[in-house]
């Protein structure tokens, strides 16, 4: 883990121009020609000659739950748009488009791994098995989180744009060192039975925008990653966006062959084809929980909707690009082969209307019965240990509020 | 009792802390074989490897980054900042992330991260080695900052910072590196509150209110008023965050009288708080005006200059004189 796990940085310096021009060119809003993609717009299977191998894993219930995913978290979002609009919430963000990258991406991590999250990954939350109606505490406005992480291994929202990806590498780094001390506590015992490691390998997924790959969090993370070969995914969702400065101004070239500049594998996938993510983040995760190292995949897809619902995409970009994007939506090309290859028909497509419909009720309901919480949270949490300040600040504000609770008896009264 | 200077009084410490649970981690830059430019780490990576003495990259931000990371993972990061100045390349993670963790969380997740930072000048160094930005931490919640003034402090702050499931900034006084003193390392340890400040001179006449590196020059200074007939008591505060306003209430209502030294620049620090929280606490035991004695509303000047810009025993008995005045 010391620093002898550096990775050799030796180029061939004659190609760099080549390739940079070659990169700069596709970074102009095509696809990348390594692009993988699987399930092609058209709903049909390709073939890839490592990811295939991946995605022949899939039987059809996994591929059926990867649909009923997708439907679900589109469900949610609407939802959730309309109970910002309602005033129930103070902001919503929004993930329609993406739902293949995250369902496909968060389908592919175990139970073992870590997930840190952005602010938008709700779809990932759903594979972690949060309540979706816990993601809404924040925007509610009664919680700056709103979830145990501890449960799922699912990570708190972060705001501050790439903070999360050095927490990312700093934990990958330290299931790296509790890997190591199980290993010597197996060797020191080998006699024991069972004397493997008690926990299987884990690894940790971190998500972050093309926006945020210009934040330097990012290249520190990266930096740390490659130098102590951290068990680390970065999984950067490309939806082309960042509010309304496009991906051009984030970088020249694709921003997954930024990850050959740090000395690990850098993949681009079709971040609307739910069989490719799903099958290349699996193949990132064993590749960083075998020890390999860190691993880049950048998400080729699109936010459809606004940033935020405070944003106005129709400022920045032409109607026609979103178009451009429906036809190659996530929910419709999945729908397309699970008809044609018979693994699914209107019953199950009906079935999964309902559920949605199911989950929108239960959001709606419980975001209305979200309790606000008692300032006296805040004092409690503001620090692990006692506080005199804390203490003292608290002890005012309790005085202060008693002073309130003569006069409310009084108006009861009628005084 | 040993003879040792604060840095290798801190090297003990860690090496301690080390030992004693397997989950502590020192990170930084040059902290390995170089043993940091201070060499405050020196020797540690020999006996306790590169997983538990980790040379990071140069990094500020990374280094805290990933230190939250390890925290939540379980593991006792100590991260070392080169110099004070270079800090606010991780001020972000430390303020943004760090202090905010455990609230955010609603207190399911603790972060207990250590962080290490030479700080003050008089050492004749160059632009952003001499900096004093303790009031820009203490003024975000969620964090701890201490900072010891002799090595028996040092010693055992240091591992105090680690046992605390707080984050906690440990700034040290770089010009009193090597200011010797006796610690106590048989003690059974940590009877002492790292938060709780110490009267270390007592006095009838006035309060002087001192922490890090200005606590041998207020010494100096009482010494000096004492030959001229005046009792001046001396705290140390040892704890920025919190700040111990008990003792220094206590001591104000002996003296009526208070001064607050440090080198930070007057305006928006430490001085101004307890300035203000003590008029609140002991009003009328007050004698005069709470006077601050500090650095002056500037970038950290050059060091050939510094003399005029650090707080010295002049500066803080032309502040007794005035107290005394009233």
């Amino acid at each position: 883990m010391g620093a002898t796990h550096l990775p050799s940085t030796e180029f061939d310096g004659t190609a760099v121009d080549d390739q940079l021009e070659a990169d700069a060119e596709a970074a102009q809003g095509q696809p990348a020609t390594e692009m993988v993609q699987l399930l092609g717009p058209d709903g049909k299977l390709g073939t890839d000659p490592v990811f295939t191998e991946y995605a022949d894993r899939l039987d059809a219930g996994k591929l059926r739950g990867f649909y009923s995913d997708m439907a679900a978290i589109r469900r949610f979002d609407q939802e959730a748009t309309a109970l910002q609009r309602q005033g129930q919430l103070a902001l919503w963000v929004p993930l329609t488009g993406q739902e293949a990258a995250q369902i496909g991406s968060g389908r592919a991590s175990q139970p073992q791994d870590y997930i840190f999250p952005t602010y938008r990954e709700h779809g990932v939350a759903l594979t972690r098995n949060v309540d979706l109606a816990e993601l809404l505490r924040q925007f509610r406005g009664v919680s700056n989180g709103g979830w145990n992480p501890k449960d799922t291994n699912f990570h708190l929202y972060t705001l501050v744009l790439a903070a999360q990806t050095p927490h990312a590498v700093g934990y990958a780094m330290g299931i790296q060192r509790d890997q190591q001390l199980a290993e010597a506590r197996a060797a020191e015992n080998p006699q024991v039975e069972g004397s493997q490691p008690a926990e299987p390998k884990a690894a940790v997924v971190v998500y972050f925008g093309d926006g945020a790959s210009s934040e330097g969090d990012v290249h520190e993370s990266m930096v740390f990653a490659a130098s102590y070969n951290a068990p680390v995914v970065f999984f950067c969702q490309n939806n082309h966006w960042a509010i309304s400065v496009p991906t051009a101004v984030q970088t020249r070239i694709p921003l997954s062959n930024r990850a050959k500049g740090y000395g690990f594998p850098g993949i681009r996938v079709d971040g609307n084809d739910v069989i490719a993510v799903h099958a290349v983040t699996e193949w990132a995760l064993e590749h960083a929980r075998e020890g390999k190292g860190p691993v880049l995949i950048e998400a080729f897809t699109y936010r459809v909707g606004a940033h935020t619902t405070a944003d106005d995409p129709t400022k920045y970009r032409e109607s026609s690009e979103e178009e451009l994007w429906r036809a190659k939506d996530p929910l419709e090309r999945l729908e397309k082969y699970l008809r044609t290859e018979g693994l699914a028909g209107d019953a199950f497509f009906e079935q999964v209307k309902a559920d949605g419909n199911e989950l929108a009720a239960y959001v709606r309901k419980t975001t209305h019965d979200l309790e606000t919480p008692d300032i006296r949270t805040a004092f409690a949490n503001t620090y692990v240990e006692a506080h005199p300040l804390v203490a003292e600040e608290l002890a005012w504000f309790e005085e202060y509020s008693a002073g309130f609770a003569g006069e409310a008896t009084e108006e009861e009264a009628g005084h | 009792m040993t003879t040792m200077t604060i840095a290798k009084a801190i090297n003990e410490g860690l090496r301690a802390t080390l030992s004693n649970n397997p989950k502590t981690l020192l990170m930084g830059e040059d902290i390995g074989p170089l043993g940091g430019v201070y060499r405050v780490t020196d020797g540690l990576i020999k006996e306790f490897g590169a997983d538990r003495v980790v040379d990071t990259p140069l990094a500020e931000s990374g280094i805290i980054g990933t230190a939250i990371g390890l925290a939540l993972r379980g593991y006792l990061p100590v991260c070392e900042i080169q110099f004070d100045g270079f800090v606010f390349p991780g001020f972000n993670q430390i303020t943004t992330q760090l202090a905010k963790m455990h609230a955010r969380s609603n207190g399911n997740l603790t972060v207990p991260v250590v962080i290490r930072i030479p700080y003050g000048g008089g050492i004749g160094s160059i632009e952003h080695h001499s900096e004093s930005p303790e009031a820009l931490f203490a003024h975000t919640a969620g964090l701890r900052i201490i900072t010891p003034s002799n090595p028996h402090d040092a010693y055992w702050m240091i591992q105090q910072a680690v046992d605390c499931q707080d984050p906690v900034i440990v700034f040290e006084p770089k010009r009193r590196y090597w200011l010797k003193g006796e610690v106590d390392t048989e003690s059974s340890g940590l009877a002492e509150d790292p938060f709780k400040a110490h009267v270390i001179r007592e006095g009838t006449d006035a309060t002087v209110v001192v922490y890090g590196p200005l606590v041998p020059v207020a010494l100096a200074a009482a010494n000096a008023a004492a030959e001229d007939g005046r009792s001046v008591e001396v705290i140390d505060l040892r704890s920025i965050s919190p700040i111990d306003f008990d003792t220094v209430t206590d001591s104000v209502k002996k003296t009526g009288r208070l001064i607050v030294a440090h080198e930070a620049p007057t305006f928006g620090g430490i001085g101004g708080e307890i300035a203000a929280r003590i008029s609140e606490r002991a009003f009328h035991s007050l004698e005069a005006p709470v006077i601050r004695v500090g650095g002056f509303h500037m970038p950290y000047p050059v060091a050939k200059v510094e003399e005029d810009y650090l707080p010295d025993i002049d500066r803080i008995l032309e502040a007794l004189d005035r107290a005394l005045a009233y």
